[in-house]
């Protein structure tokens, strides 16, 4: 099974980068833009053919490494 | 004295640590690379500056599995002092022996200069030679060190005067113009409940002999083996 898993900072923490972002697309043109976040993606496969448990070890690796929950809030997806 | 200044990989102020320690306080000092798991027979541990592990992931997040990082939660918990500096300080916040996180520098920039930090508790191991208010004159060198963490945190580390340096101007005002990185509250340095564990962005061990510009920085490690000799003393008695 593959587990894909984005990491981005909490809504509320101000994140730079993506403020950064925003600024070169609004200087490209796209006026429309706003709230750029900017995150991590990571994939990996595991060796687990239950969704339910698979779905309990990602959140596992989640919460003790993948994401720092202090400042990130983290989301992922199972197939 | 015999202070351990632990050696990760990717640690890169760690001779610098060493070199206050011995060179310039007199005291022995032993490295300790990070897959030890013992720290029998030393006073007190330093986390050094540098880029462990490559700040793959986050800074300090992989350090934090190295196996000396178990001895180093026994020793802290046994009441040893602990001292991290810049990357030392961000290892020490992803093993959870101090509260909060690293963000980050609002700037995005890698800012490295001297910046100004006022003493907030002067009480601590790591700052008893030193008055309350009083000034130092620090080199900073980081790109992930503004300081976060949620309200209610922050709110207990000030009511226990854990908040232990503040970035501050040249006369010791704490205004954000002073702030080098975004840190909430101007943070530069706390320490745990106990006073024996603390870390710290700006760079003290660059800062210790005036042949080298200034020796501001010295006083953080005098009071480290002040509180030692001391504890060494009460325990003898």
């Amino acid at each position: 099974m593959k587990a894909k898993i984005h990491v981005t900072l909490k809504q509320g923490i101000l994140d730079p980068q993506g403020k950064a972002i925003e600024h070169a697309l609004d200087s490209l043109g796209f006026k429309n833009v706003a709230n750029v976040r900017v995150g991590k993606y990571m994939e990996l496969d595991l060796q687990e053919n239950d969704k339910g448990k698979a779905e309990a070890q990602v959140k596992q690796m989640c919460e003790k490494l993948l994401a720092n929950t202090i400042i990130e809030e983290y989301r992922y997806e199972l197939g | 004295m015999n202070i351990g200044v632990v050696v990760f990989p990717g640690s890169n102020c760690d001779h610098d640590c060493a070199h206050v320690v011995k060179d310039v306080l007199g005291h022995d000092v032993t490295m300790v690379w990070h897959k030890e798991a013992s720290l029998a027979g030393l006073d007190a541990i330093i986390l050094p500056g540098g880029f462990s592990y490559g700040d793959y992931l986050r800074t300090g997040a992989i350090a934090r599995f190295s196996p000396v990082m178990q001895a180093v939660k026994q020793f802290a918990g046994d009441g040893g002092l602990v001292f991290g500096i810049c990357n030392g300080f961000q290892i020490l916040l992803e093993a959870g022996l101090l509260l909060g996180a690293m963000l980050r520098n609002r700037s995005l920039h890698f800012v490295c200069k001297d910046v100004y930090v006022r003493i907030e508790n002067a009480a601590t191991p790591f700052t008893c030679v030193l008055k309350p208010g009083q000034i130092l004159r620090i080199p900073i060198a980081h790109a992930d060190g503004s300081y976060y963490t949620d309200p209610v945190t922050l709110a207990g580390l000030q009511a226990n005067a854990q908040v232990t340096f503040r970035y501050c101007t040249a006369d010791g005002k704490a205004v954000p113009e002073a702030n080098p990185n975004g840190s909430l509250d101007n943070i530069a340095g706390i320490c745990n409940a106990e006073g024996n564990v603390l870390g710290m962005m700006p760079h003290p061990e660059r800062c210790v002999e005036a042949l080298l510009g200034r020796e501001d920085g010295r006083a953080i490690f005098q009071s480290m083996i002040m509180s030692l000799e001391r504890k060494k003393l009460a325990a003898a008695r």
